[in-house]
């Protein structure tokens, strides 16, 4: 599998980390409910499918938003998590 | 007070030569982070790409950073657009040269090293092995930069990959 970084261009898996589901981005703030915040931690879809995910690339301490189909394997998008995040 | 002498990461490990290939390690003076701030562009180099020569280098190191190699430090005046921070004695630089060099450094990083595809100049943040590094092509062949600490892994990995790359062409001639 390879990614291809919008900074670094196409890597090899090797260089990367997931750090799972981007849900990760939209942290509740400090007026969310307990069970909101259980929801963000502990709550994740499994699709069979499309999914869109956190990776870091390790050597340029890199944050990306993948999205990629875990049946295929195939890697259809990659953007910088911080763009993502704004 | 005890007089403390200056010592190179790679002292004593350095250098070495295997069929045409020879791995020197290069004394940089300093080395300095350039980090813009926000919304300023401050003349650091695209991504993965190097400018200036020997003594006075400025390559892409990530997301907004450079790193400054050179002989001396940093233009002063770069203070007022990036943050810097002297980082001379953190790093390890070898150089890999020769013929052979590019099939001894592909067997320890997934980076494309082909002439065509990673030229003079450009610079990628990757993995040797298992440590993540700076490779850069230059006019002399690829300088590699790792964290000093591990300077004698970094060495020993690359001797392997130049040994098993030597050891190969040589067998190769013998059976032509």
């Amino acid at each position: 599998m390879r990614i291809t970084c919008p900074l670094n261009g196409e890597r090899d898996l090797r260089e990367f980390t997931i750090m799972g589901s981007v849900d990760y981005l939209d942290r509740p703030g400090q007026d969310g409910t307990i069970e909101a915040l259980d929801d963000h931690l502990h709550l994740r879809d499994n699709p069979a499918g499309e999914t869109r995910e956190l990776w870091y690339h390790d050597p340029s301490g890199t944050w990306l938003v993948v999205t990629r189909n875990t049946v295929t394997h195939e890697i259809l998008s990659t953007e910088l998590a911080m763009e993502v995040g704004k | 007070m005890a007089k403390l002498n200056a010592k190179n990461p790679a002292d004593g490990l350095l250098p070495l030569t295997e069929g045409e290939m020879t791995l020197t390690e290069v004394e940089a003076r300093e080395i300095w982070s350039i980090a813009p701030y926000p919304g300023v562009s401050a003349g650091i180099p695209s991504p993965n790409r190097s400018t200036g020569k020997e003594g006075a280098r400025m390559i892409w190191a990530g997301r907004d950073q450079a790193l400054w190699i050179g002989t001396n430090a940093p233009d002063a005046k770069l203070s007022e657009t990036a943050a810097l921070t002297d980082q001379s004695d953190a790093w390890t630089i070898v150089r890999l040269d020769g013929a052979g060099a590019d099939d001894a450094l592909a067997r320890l990083t997934p980076l494309d090293l082909r002439e065509g595809h990673f030229k003079r100049g450009h610079t990628a943040r990757t993995l040797v092995g298992h440590m993540t590094a700076q490779i850069t092509r230059t006019t002399k062949g690829f300088e590699i930069m790792v964290f000093r600490s591990m300077a004698g892994t970094l060495v020993h990995e690359l001797q392997v990959a130049m040994q098993s790359v030597a050891a190969r062409s040589k067998a190769q001639r013998s059976w032509e």
